[in-house]
Parts: C-alpha cells; sequence; structure tokens
C-alpha cells in the first residue's frame, strides 16, 4: 500500500522525467543541427547559386525562392482563410452545412502534404497546364495552409469575448461593421501570431511542392524585376526549388563533393529562419497586445 | 399618454419550447428612470433585452405581442435594428469597453457612422465623458487604453459610449454587480444625473439601489410583471402580496 502523498511524489517525478526527456530529445536535435549547420553559414553560402557537380555552392537563390513562395502563398490564403474564418465564426448557423464544412476543414487539415503535392501535380501542373513554376507550388501550399490558418483564425476570434460584439451590436453597429471594426482590431495580435506561426509552418514544407515548384533552380538574374522574364526572380512561371527541397534532394541525390556540408548549412538556415518566425510571432503578438490593451 | 415613449403589449417571448415571459404590458414615459427588480431569471434581463432587440442574437428566441417606440413596431418586418439600437442604447452587467483608447471608445459608433470633424468629435468626446461623470478621473490620459481604468471607471466610460451616440433610451443590465460600492454609487450619482434628459430602464439586484435612483419600480416575478408603480409606493406600500414577500427578503 502506497500512500497518497508517495504516489504523488512518484507522479509528478514521472511527468518531469517524461517532460524533461523531450526537451532533451529536442535541445539533442537542434544542437546537432546548429552545431554541423551553424559553420557552414557564411555570407557566400546565404547568396551563391547552388552548384550542381564542384564544391563551394550556396543557396542564395533557394533561399529567395522559400521567401517568395511563403508570400504569395500567404498572399493567396490569407483572404481566403480570413473570409472563411469570419463566416463560420461569426455569421454561419449552426446547422449541419456548418458542421460539413468544419468537418472537411479538419479533414483537409490532416492531409499528408505529400498527398497535397501530387494533387497539386496532377491538378495544377499537369491539368491547368501551369508547369513546374511558383504558381503551382504557391497554389499546392495554399491548399495545406487554407485548413490550418482557418482553424486558426477562427480560434482567434473565438477568443473575443461575446460582450464585445453585444457592444458593438448596441451601440448600432451592423454585424459587419462591428466584425471588422470591433472584433478584427481587438483580435489583429493573436491573428498575426498564428499567420506568423503558419507561415514557419510552410517555409519548412517540402513535400507538397517537390511535385509542383519542382526541384531545379535557375540562375536568376536579380537586376531583372521584370516578372515577364524568365530569369527575373519575381517571374511566377518558372520552376523554383526551395530550401527545404533542396535539403532533400542533396539528401536523395546530390553529387557535389560537399553535400554534406551543404545539406547541413541548408538544415541550420531553415531551422533557424523558423526560430526566428516563432519568436517573432510570440513577440509582435505580445507587443501588439500590449499596444492595445494597457497603456 | 402622449407622454409614453415605449410600450409593451402582450410581450410573450419563448427559447424553444420554454415560455419565459409570459405577456407582459409595460408602458415608459419619456425621462427618469424605471427600475425592473425579481429575482434571478424572473425575465426581467430578458424582458430588457427584447427592448433593443438584443435577444435576436439567441438562435431559438420567438417572440410575440407588440413593442412600439415612439409608436413604430420594433418588430416590424421594416424596423431597423440598426437604427433602433441608435436609439435606444445599453449598457452591460460586465463593462465591456472596446480594447482602445478611451477617446476611441467614447466616439466609435459616431467614427464609423462618418463623423469626421475633429472638434466636434473631440466635444462629443467631452460632454460625453462628463455626462457620465468620468471626465474629470480620465481627461489626461484621453488616449490610453480603456482596458487600463477600474471596473467602475470602464463601467461610465461605457455609459459615455452609448451617450455620444444620442439615443433617448438607455438600457441597463444590472450596470453596478460587477462593481465594488465606491463605483457603484458613482454610477447611480451619473444615472441621476441622466434621467432628466433620458429615459432611463435598469435591472437590477440591488433593491436599495432601486429605492434610491428609480422613479418608478417594476416588480417581475416567473416571467410576469406582478406590479408596476412609483418607487415609493413599491417599497412602502406594495399591492400586490408577491411583492411586499420579496421586498421584505421572505424569499429571491
Amino acid at each position: 500500500m502506497i500512500n497518497p502523498k508517495t504516489q504523488n511524489k512518484i507522479a509528478i517525478g514521472t511527468l518531469y522525467g517524461v517532460a524533461g526527456l523531450v526537451v532533451l530529445i529536442l535541445m539533442a536535435l537542434l544542437g546537432y543541427i546548429l552545431i554541423s549547420g551553424l559553420p557552414q553559414l557564411s555570407w557566400h553560402f546565404l547568396t551563391a547559386p547552388a552548384k550542381a557537380f564542384l564544391k563551394g555552392g550556396g543557396v542564395g537563390i533557394q533561399l529567395y525562392n522559400s521567401f517568395y513562395l511563403l508570400i504569395l502563398a500567404m498572399l493567396i490564403s490569407f483572404p481566403i482563410a480570413l473570409g472563411a474564418a469570419i463566416y463560420l465564426y461569426e455569421y454561419a448557423k449552426d446547422n449541419w452545412v456548418t458542421t460539413t464544412i468544419r468537418t472537411a476543414i479538419e479533414i483537409l487539415s490532416s492531409l499528408p502534404s505529400v498527398v497535397v503535392g501530387l494533387f497539386g501535380f496532377l491538378f495544377f501542373v499537369v491539368k491547368l497546364n501551369l508547369g513546374f513554376s511558383i504558381l503551382s507550388g504557391a497554389f499546392a501550399l495554399t491548399f495545406f495552409n487554407l485548413p490550418l490558418l482557418t482553424r486558426s483564425i477562427e480560434d482567434s476570434l473565438r477568443t473575443i469575448d461575446t460582450t464585445q460584439r453585444e457592444g458593438g451590436l448596441a451601440l448600432g453597429l451592423s454585424r459587419w461593421e462591428t466584425v471588422t471594426r470591433v472584433i478584427l482590431p481587438a483580435a489583429v495580435p493573436s491573428i498575426l501570431t498564428g499567420v506568423i506561426l503558419s507561415a514557419g509552418r510552410v517555409f519548412g514544407e517540402a513535400a507538397a511542392l517537390i511535385y509542383t515548384a519542382g526541384q531545379s533552380a535557375p540562375a536568376l538574374d536579380f537586376t531583372d524585376w521584370n516578372p515577364f522574364n524568365i530569369s527575373s526572380p519575381l517571374n511566377p512561371m518558372r520552376p523554383a526549388e526551395t530550401l527545404a527541397v533542396h535539403i532533400w534532394k542533396i539528401n536523395s541525390e546530390g553529387i557535389m563533393p560537399d553535400a554534406k556540408a551543404i545539406s547541413s548549412g541548408s538544415s541550420a538556415v531553415l531551422v533557424l529562419a523558423i526560430l526566428l518566425f516563432n519568436f517573432a510571432a510570440r513577440y509582435l503578438g505580445k507587443r501588439l497586445y500590449k499596444r492595445l490593451t494597457s497603456a | 399618454m402622449s407622454k409614453e415613449i415605449l410600450t409593451t403589449k402582450d410581450l410573450h417571448l419563448y427559447y424553444g419550447d420554454k415560455e419565459a415571459l409570459k405577456g407582459i404590458n409595460l408602458n415608459f414615459d419619456a425621462k427618469g428612470i424605471t427600475a425592473l427588480i425579481g429575482p434571478s431569471g424572473c425575465g426581467k434581463s430578458t424582458y430588457l433585452r427584447t427592448l433593443n432587440r438584443m435577444n435576436d442574437l439567441i438562435p431559438n428566441v420567438t417572440i410575440t405581442g407588440t413593442i412600439k417606440f415612439k409608436g413604430q413596431d420594433l418588430y416590424a418586418p421594416s424596423a431597423d435594428t440598426v437604427q433602433i439600437r441608435k436609439e435606444i442604447g445599453m449598457v452591460f452587467q460586465q463593462p465591456n469597453p472596446f480594447p482602445f483608447s478611451i477617446y476611441d471608445n467614447v466616439i466609435y459608433g459616431l467614427r464609423i457612422a462618418g463623423e469626421k470633424d475633429k472638434e466636434k468629435l473631440d466635444a462629443v468626446v467631452e460632454k460625453s465623458l462628463r455626462q457620465a461623470a468620468v471626465w474629470d478621473e480620465v481627461k489626461d490620459h484621453l488616449h490610453e487604453s480603456a482596458l487600463a481604468l477600474s471596473g467602475g471607471q470602464q463601467q461610465r466610460v461605457c455609459i459615455a459610449r452609448v451617450l455620444a451616440v444620442s439615443p433617448e433610451i438607455i438600457l441597463l443590465d444590472e450596470p453596478t454587480s460587477a462593481l465594488d460600492p465606491v463605483s457603484s454609487s458613482q454610477i447611480e450619482t451619473t444615472l441621476l444625473n441622466l434621467r432628466h434628459d433620458y429615459t432611463i430602464i435598469t435591472v437590477t439586484h440591488n433593491l436599495q439601489q432601486a429605492s434610491r435612483i428609480a422613479d418608478r419600480t417594476a416588480f417581475f416575478m416567473n416571467g410576469e410583471l406582478v406590479e408596476v408603480d412609483q418607487t415609493k409606493n413599491i417599497f412602502m406600500n406594495p399591492a400586490e402580496k408577491q411583492t411586499e414577500d420579496y421586498i421584505s427578503g421572505r424569499f429571491g
């Protein structure tokens, strides 16, 4: 017979142990990636184009592609997700249509990204004839991101108290005015946090992009900003290997002599970028919230 | 009769199958304070919320009977809830300032209605906050967040916010029940100052408060209006036994 006090101690000890294990694994992983990757980083590595057969290549174009794709995907998915979330939370009646939409979003958000990628390949690349391109990639990422973002924005709206809605309506604001002028501004910090966090996920996504944005990164001319030129960084119709895809590719078929170093360096950049997104999300969210709510 | 600004006739309200208001007939003269009292769940808040159609927000509510505001049927198909709520403002139990500055809170209704004249807005802010008896406390930090204020100050800012859109009627749903006694008495003073210019209808659980501020008091029980009269009569000489029992604390 163990007395409750000992029992409690054992339980707490076990929980600490489990939590500690998780932290340890995470630290080991991060540490390994950073220790093997950080020494590879240099200005040259971050800006130079990749080399297929020789050593000394960089990830400049892949890095740029990752950001460009991220921005495009966000530009497409954010307005849609915002609209969907507002409809679902502020307007939709609680009936079977709404339930169906919610279930669909739920299922979409648990879809493996490789399935999204293959769907993107069949639909955007082949059927719509967009080819391996930034645009195909951005659409695929939108599919991947939409359900997650919609849910996160809906959760943000949920955190705004009903009394705020009543307050707005009781002042003689219409439903729409209440949503756009009271609820949304109040929800901005939390929505922003959600957007940045989902940006981190999109930034690190590889499987959805391999068959949509392609696995090659043609040389870019960073002095040519005419989006219709094939070597222009802005051209949305060019294939665009991203950093995450680059890592996957080097490890599966890289034949440059310094493949291992480049892969380590790229992983470190990716992890750092995602960490940066996370910290930025927390910092900006907190700051905005503070600015909006207290003196 | 011509002084009556708001009339309710045979008002029934159902939440699904449950009848929450069982035929209320109650009229309000322009100006002055009417207190709605009664035990929890008696329907007084529900009744208050029919007067500016806040119950519209709750699914499954059915309302029958008529409510007329200056002769217009509030529940007519052509009735404009947005307009109604501009003329019949509401203050809630929990102070609910928007998470913006005090200044922005007060002018929110006007700004959204399209008023841009800075001088006019400034004037409205000062006038409303003075009317709500909170001006002296907040005038030096108008551009700081309203959420940094105390509960009582927040509630008075919420009253100012309602006054800024110049309603004729102000509904208050237990406006002091979430506040400390000092803040409550400040709200009471505020209401007493406003009673000459506005028709004020307030729900309260606090009988002393009703006796202190209300010109008229209505006693609700089990979804019915038991009695309405001058406050003095309700407290000193109620016509109904139920009222007397409630006032004297024998139940509720």
